[in-house]
């Protein structure tokens, strides 16, 4: 015998009404959790996807198209920038490093991205198998891809026109593999890598080309022109200095074909549209766990005058105040533990399912097995939520007036 | 064993207990006679220290129950006083074990299952050990209640009366298991009772007058 059984007596004693405490509360904590787990894998991804890359040179247009489709690889790209105004820009002091990306066809959904090794070196991508592309007409897989399309080293693929839905395939000229990649955690898991000559190659030739007058004026429906030889869709940059950060988007946003916009920047934009969901939801997830307090409040409220002979009795064996008071608190303590521990194992879950829905249609790589910072505070909120609402009812039982409470008939 | 001087008890300035001095010394048995409304049961309370009388002192075993600290009193009531109410107030959500553990786990004693399972034996309840006080009848939870009274084996067993609402068989039974688990323990035994079938049982008996 101790406080704890004695108090987990009582909640047996009263088993329904533990029941729908615990599962209030653990719904608010499932709902948070899931939050938590989403927003931050988000985040981490996008982070990590736009690691070393300080800048971003595209066509004009949104800065945000610009940046989801060049990075992130989910957008359509905002347009093409003639190779010439690439080469001034290598020049530029301001620029460390500087990554060409030639974008506009796909294979089986899975973007085929011309650039070169220093794009694999951004994300630290390795090969499994094989070696990177040397030659035009070689290609390099992402680690989902291969999966995906179970082809292995030497086997051919063909790329279809456009990014979003396969258009025309480009049947005359398929790719060779001659690289997989591992696993990073990245984008880059996601794409078809090849040489920028390989993609100015198909789209130089093939049949596409006599349509070209047609596509051109298809920019203005706003439709983004598909690529020509000498071009490319975007340029991604490393600073040279801090300083450059300050001097180099002003720069390239004053020249009339350019512009400039910042992973960092345009994440941050993004996440704030996002948040703005989020926090109806969080705030939504914090009624219902205030709501769980309360009804633990009432709970042990009414259980208090039931157990006014119980408090008096216990005190007439012996027991102090202080021990009926931490009693009274264990039991709120012991409700909310449980409260919290559904809605980790609910909320844990709940992601996982969710985010393997998601990782099937929408290509969201979110999992349920990982535990995020947020959580611990989430936990305390919650057991300080139970210790809260059972603090009067504690404070109640302490000041229980034996005597009194033993002479009513 | 204890002894009470110049006890005066008031409610709402309306005095509900008076008694002068009344010592008791260790092993015996007393009642408390008095109609309803007579302080009986207050009596018992100051006796059991959980209520402190407007006036007077109480010494238990030696000890001046106003000179200990509030903690200190709760110990020295679970280690020394056993109490059976008049209501019993077995703690229902606990089976009759855990009744008696808890007993001793608030005297702040060795818990000891095994003893308390031959104490429920020997007071005929050794297959109610694990049942519910609902399920048990009000003779059985009656003994049950002497039991938890005297687990902790103390100097002092004070009861409430403990057979109004019995017929005469059972009564004298109730009777029989207080004496004889005060026997056991050597402990001093105070009855309150208004019950005048019992009065030819004790010897020592104080009576308290009924006030205005």
């Amino acid at each position: 015998m101790n406080l704890p059984h004695l108090s987990l007596a009582y909640i047996r004693a009263r088993a329904l009404n533990s029941v729908l405490n615990v599962v209030l509360l653990g719904l608010g904590v499932a709902t948070i959790v899931v939050l938590l787990l989403f927003t931050h894998q988000f985040e981490q991804r996008l982070e990590r996807d736009s690691k070393g890359i300080d800048l971003v040179v595209g066509a004009k247009g949104s800065p945000l198209q610009l940046i989801l489709s060049s990075v992130y690889h989910v957008d359509i790209p905002t347009g093409n920038i003639p190779l010439n105004d690439a080469e001034k820009l290598k020049t530029n002091p301001l620029i460390k490093a500087m990554v060409p990306l030639a974008l506009g066809d796909s294979y089986e959904g899975f973007r085929i991205v011309g650039t070169n090794h220093d794009y694999v070196s951004l994300y630290d991508g390795k090969t499994t198998e094989g070696r990177l592309w040397e030659k035009p007409y070689e290609a390099v897989l992402g680690s989902e891809i291969a999966a995906h399309a179970r082809v292995k080293i030497g086997d051919k693929i063909v790329g279809s026109h456009g990014i979003v839905e396969a258009g025309e395939k480009h049947e005359n000229s398929p790719y060779t593999i001659v690289g997989l990649l591992a696993p990073s955690g990245t984008v880059l898991d996601r794409l078809v890598l090849t040489s920028v000559e390989s993609v100015w190659e198909i789209h130089g030739q093939g049949p596409h080309d006599k349509d070209e007058d047609e596509e051109g004026n298809g920019s203005d429906a706003g439709k983004p022109r598909h690529l020509q030889p000498q071009e490319l869709t975007a340029l991604l940059i490393q600073y040279a200095s801090p300083m450059a950060a300050a001097m180099l988007p002003r720069q390239i946003n004053s020249q009339s074909a350019l512009q400039a916009a910042s992973p960092a920047f345009e994440s941050a934009r993004l996440l704030n549209l996002v948040g703005v969901g989020v926090q109806t939801v969080q705030a939504f997830a914090l009624i219902l766990i205030l709501c769980a307090g309360l009804s633990v409040f009432i709970a042990l409220y009414n259980a208090l005058r039931e157990r006014s002979y119980d408090l008096a009795v216990m005190r007439s064996l012996g027991a102090s105040r202080g021990k009926l008071l931490a009693a009274i608190l264990i039991e709120g303590l012991i409700l909310a533990f449980g409260g919290v521990l559904l809605g980790l194992a609910v909320g844990h879950a709940l992601t996982e399912v969710l985010g393997g829905l998601l990782q099937a249609s929408q290509r969201v790589y979110v999992t349920g097995w990982t535990v995020v910072p947020g959580e611990l505070a989430l936990v305390l909120a919650a057991l300080a939520v139970g210790a809260l609402s059972a603090l009067l009812p504690a404070v109640m039982a302490y000041r229980t007036d034996i005597a009194g409470v033993l002479a009513r008939r | 064993m204890f002894a009470l001087r110049q006890i005066r008890h008031a409610y709402d300035k309306q005095e509900v207990l008076r008694l002068d001095d009344w010592s008791v010394a260790q092993g015996e048995h007393w009642l408390i006679l008095g109609p309803s409304g007579s302080g009986k049961t207050t009596l018992l309370h100051i006796l059991a220290g959980i209520l402190t009388p407007s006036e007077g002192s109480v010494a238990i075993a030696g000890q001046d129950l106003d000179q200990l600290p509030a903690s200190e009193l709760d110990r020295f009531r679970g280690r020394h006083i056993g109490i059976v109410f008049q209501r019993l107030h077995l703690i229902s959500s606990l089976t009759v074990l855990d009744n008696l553990l808890l007993a001793q786990y608030l005297a702040g004693t060795t818990q000891d299952p095994q003893g308390a399972h031959v104490l429920l034996t020997s007071l005929g309840l050794s297959d109610k050990a694990y049942s519910r006080p609902h399920a048990l009848s009000f003779g059985q939870s009656q003994r049950a209640a002497v039991a938890r009274a005297v687990v902790n084996r103390p100097h002092l067993i004070l009861a409430d009366e403990p057979t109004s609402n019995l017929d005469d068989a059972n009564a004298a039974a109730a009777l029989d298991v207080l004496t004889e688990q005060a026997g056991s323990c050597n402990a001093t035994l105070v009855i309150a009772t208004h019950d005048r079938r019992i009065r030819e049982r004790f010897e020592l008996q104080i009576a308290l007058g009924a006030h205005s």
